[in-house]
């Protein structure tokens, strides 16, 4: 009797796991295809980033037209919806910080995630309004978009470790 | 037996007010402040350079309120957890009452207007290495700024830390006023004096020994985290490899060489760098790339 009760519970707590294991791969798959799209978009912004940062700084020669170019591209992605990028539960708590660096807080009730991105894309979009108008008005308006990253990755970025 | 325990006491007491004066909290010469008059435009340079709105601010306010230095801000440790407090010219619960010799004395030795040690956490290890000139010019900066009335939090700090004459002694083994590196040229100098003196960079990149004095024989090479819990990275140019142009960018925008923004506490330090003019963030840069390397 005792005997049976073990190997009902081994077997119920084995199905138990294995159900569980099978929705978590389904909920990780489409997680961590939402992590894959908005590291993505996070390139972008670098990428677009460093074309006016090494003109800022002088790394590169200043060019009206590439700054302008590479200010409206970051004006345009940050003006993209993000709302399926950032599905709840896919945190470093539950995918691994080496998965994301993605904070549970961003979920939190009292998220200001959403002020945060709009500020971003307030920087971004003054920012693309001057790049085009010579390099200290680009200097003047860089930082703006620079304080906006660093706000939200302050906020809601596992840091480094 | 009676005449031992005596004897005992009274090396007790001797020991003890021995020990009390040995490690009172030194201060300023006032001969040495004579002639000093404050500058505020200056001291708001100072302001920045020795970040005190990092600590000193109320914990997330954002930009004017970032002068309001209402304290606040907890920093947990292996001790127990300290506050800082308010340090607005509120008379009575800021230190609007403070001459410039008090801010010297609490900026440079760690010493309250009463006569009290105040925690290192205050990194007076480094501002003892600062200008007079700098201190009295800072003053007249503070006293521009907003008032408030919040009252100072009291620290969570457990026994036998609590006990705040022990710290004369911490200062007697750990307080090093001389400078930590020998460099000579005017950029390197100035470097010297923002890392070293003002910026107080080594109370976070030197690592700590177990009583939590820094470790000057690895000199900005990294260390863990004050909670415990991360890294801060090394700054010698063997570990940070990055160019002279890309740190001086740095500290100004905050954009790695990747153009990835620093989050956590160098955020603060890159709000508060980004006000310096850029032949000062060019002068720490310089410090940096000529520190020798820490080595494997």
């Amino acid at each position: 009797m005792k005997k049976n009760f073990i190997a009902l519970s081994g077997i119920v707590l084995a199905g138990t796991l294995a159900s569980t294991a099978i929705g978590e791969s389904h909920a990780d798959k489409s997680h961590l295809q939402a992590v894959k799209a908005r590291q993505s978009q996070m390139t972008l912004y670098s990428f677009n980033l460093g074309v006016l940062g090494d003109m800022a700084k002088g790394a590169t020669e200043y060019d009206a037209d590439v700054a302008s170019k590479a200010a409206s591209n970051l004006a345009a992605l940050s003006s993209l919806d993000q709302s399926r990028l950032w599905p709840m539960g896919s945190d470093n708590s539950e995918l691994g910080t080496d998965v994301t660096e993605a904070l549970p807080k961003i979920w939190a009730a009292d998220s200001d995630i959403g002020t945060m991105g709009k500020a971003l894309a307030d920087s971004t979009a003054a920012l693309s309004g001057v790049a085009g108008d010579g390099l200290d008005a680009l200097r003047g308006a860089i930082g703006g978009v620079g304080k906006a990253c660093g706000d939200c990755h302050k906020a809601y970025r596992q840091p480094d470790s | 037996m009676l005449r031992a325990l005596k004897i005992l006491v009274i090396v007790g007491i001797i020991g003890f007010a021995a020990f009390w004066w040995l490690t009172r909290p030194d201060r300023v010469d006032p001969a040495d402040l004579a002639g000093l008059t404050g500058d505020a435009a200056r001291g708001e340079l100072v302001f920045y350079a020795g970040g005190c709105a990092a600590c000193h601010a109320a914990p997330k306010s954002e930009g004017e309120d970032r002068l309001i230095l209402a304290g606040g801000h907890g920093f947990p440790s292996a001790f127990g957890t300290f506050y800082a407090p308010n340090i607005s010219p509120d008379p009575t619960h800021g230190i609007g009452g403070w001459s410039v010799e008090d801010l010297a004395n609490a900026m440079k030795h760690g010493r309250s207007p009463g006569g009290a040690h105040y925690y290192p956490a205050f990194p007076y290890t480094s501002y003892v290495r600062a200008a007079l000139s700098d201190i009295a010019d800072l003053h007249a900066f503070l006293t521009t700024l907003p008032k408030s009335d919040s009252p100072s939090q009291p620290h969570d700090v457990g026994f036998p830390f609590n006990i705040r004459l022990s710290l004369g002694g911490w200062k007697m083994l750990f307080s090093r006023p001389e400078w930590v590196r020998d460099v000579s040229g005017e950029e390197l100098e100035r470097g010297r004096y923002l890392v070293e003196a003002l910026g107080h960079c080594g109370e976070c990149h030197t690592p700590r020994n177990a009583l939590g004095g820094l470790d000057y024989s690895r000199w900005l090479q990294g260390a863990a985290t004050p909670d415990g819990k991360g890294k801060v990275p090394a700054l010698t140019p063997d570990r940070l490899d990055w160019s002279a142009l890309d740190i001086a960018s740095y500290l100004a925008t905050g954009f790695t060489p990747e153009y990835d923004v620093a989050g956590g506490e160098m955020a603060d330090v890159v709000q508060n760098l980004s006000h310096l003019p850029e032949s000062d963030l060019q002068a720490i840069t310089a410090y940096l790339k000529a520190l020798p390397p820490a080595g494997s």
